[in-house]
């Protein structure tokens, strides 16, 4: 009988498995998510003041370099990966997503929608002088 | 038949955790810091939310443009991207059990940390003097809410982070100092995750046209 698979603690770095295969030092693998952020971060600053992109497109833009951003901090830093002994840390991350998005673009999209069918200040002023 | 078969070969491979004995109590510990650290998340989910409904409405107050400063935010994301850096290889040094290591990561991922804190108290100061106070406009509350709350974040871990190093001092690298640490690095690279929601959605958004 082999030895039970636990899953791996979140944040924990994955044991070096004895292979050929050539594996990325630890250190390698934080500098290179160093890199890869400092990259985004700097896209992310351009893209928010350059007058190259068209406007509208640009907070979209924003969105999508931030999400990236996060997930290059969760695989380099905090090591989540697709493995099966990270099934558990996953799951959690995912209901945690869940929740976040319901939150997040529930409460934008109904109040958005309640500003557009407010009436406008205007509006009321005229209703007021006409009783 | 193979099938079952097959089956029954992974089920003697691969054995359940579920049917072995408890998880150690670092994996435990940590899935259940985890856990708390999602739960945080959605908190501040509901923060981003607030501010996000609430940019608009400045009660004929200043507005994000007129008050951010793209540069000091700028030096802020690098100080705190940096330390989670940091904090990375200081993970690292405790790992392999390197004292010198451990306390040269702390003591940069504290300075950083400071420094990133010291930046967004003079940001706080400097608009609560040209009078955009969080009782300005409802803008201004959302925004202090949000980047106040995540400022005590960043602040509990500095003190965390000083604790720890007091312990690792005193008690040496036992498994429950190994364990504290451990969530600790989740704390501060969690914190990180925060800051890119932060800037994007608050300072950058806010002076984009």
């Amino acid at each position: 009988m082999t030895e039970p698979q636990f899953d791996r603690a979140p944040g924990d770095i994955p044991a070096h498995v004895e292979t050929q295969a050539w594996e990325p030092s630890d250190a390698l693998v934080y500098t290179t998510g160093l890199v890869l952020a400092v990259l985004l971060t700097a896209t992310s600053f351009w893209v928010a003041n350059t007058s190259v992109l068209w406007a509208p497109g640009i907070a979209l833009g924003l969105v999508v370099l931030a999400i990236a951003q996060m997930g290059v901090h969760l695989v380099f830093f905090l090591h989540i990966t697709t493995g099966p002994d990270n099934t558990n840390n996953v799951l959690a991350l995912a209901f945690g997503l869940l929740i976040v998005l319901i939150v997040v673009a529930g409460t934008t999209w109904i109040i958005t929608d309640l500003n557009a069918n407010m009436m406008p200040s205007s509006d009321l002023m005229n209703l007021r002088m006409q009783r | 038949m193979n099938v079952a078969v097959a089956i029954d070969q992974v089920h003697e491979t691969q054995y359940a955790a579920s049917e072995a004995s408890p998880a150690p109590k670092r994996i435990v510990v940590a899935y259940g810091f985890w856990i708390f650290l999602l739960s945080d998340i959605v908190m501040f989910a509901t923060l981003f939310a607030t501010y996000a409904v609430l940019v608009r409405s400045t009660a004929g107050g200043p507005t994000g443009a007129q008050l951010f400063n793209q540069g000091t935010v700028a030096i802020e994301t690098g100080c705190l991207l940096v330390s989670s850096y940091t904090c990375g290889l200081m993970a690292l040094a405790i790992g392999s059990r390197r004292s010198t290591g451990t306390y040269f990561g702390a003591l940069i991922t504290f300075a950083l940390g400071a420094a990133f804190l010291a930046l967004e108290l003079r940001e706080f100061a400097n608009m609560i003097a040209i009078g955009a106070t969080p009782q300005r406009s409802a803008f201004l509350s959302a925004f202090f809410a949000l980047v106040g709350c995540h400022g005590l974040h960043v602040g509990a871990g500095l003190i965390w982070l000083v604790v720890m190093m007091a312990q690792v001092a005193t008690k040496g690298f036992v498994p429950a100092v190994h364990r504290r640490l451990l969530c600790f690095s989740l704390f501060w690279h969690a914190l990180d995750i925060i800051w890119v929601g932060l800037f994007t959605v608050v300072y950058l958004m806010g002076v984009s046209p």
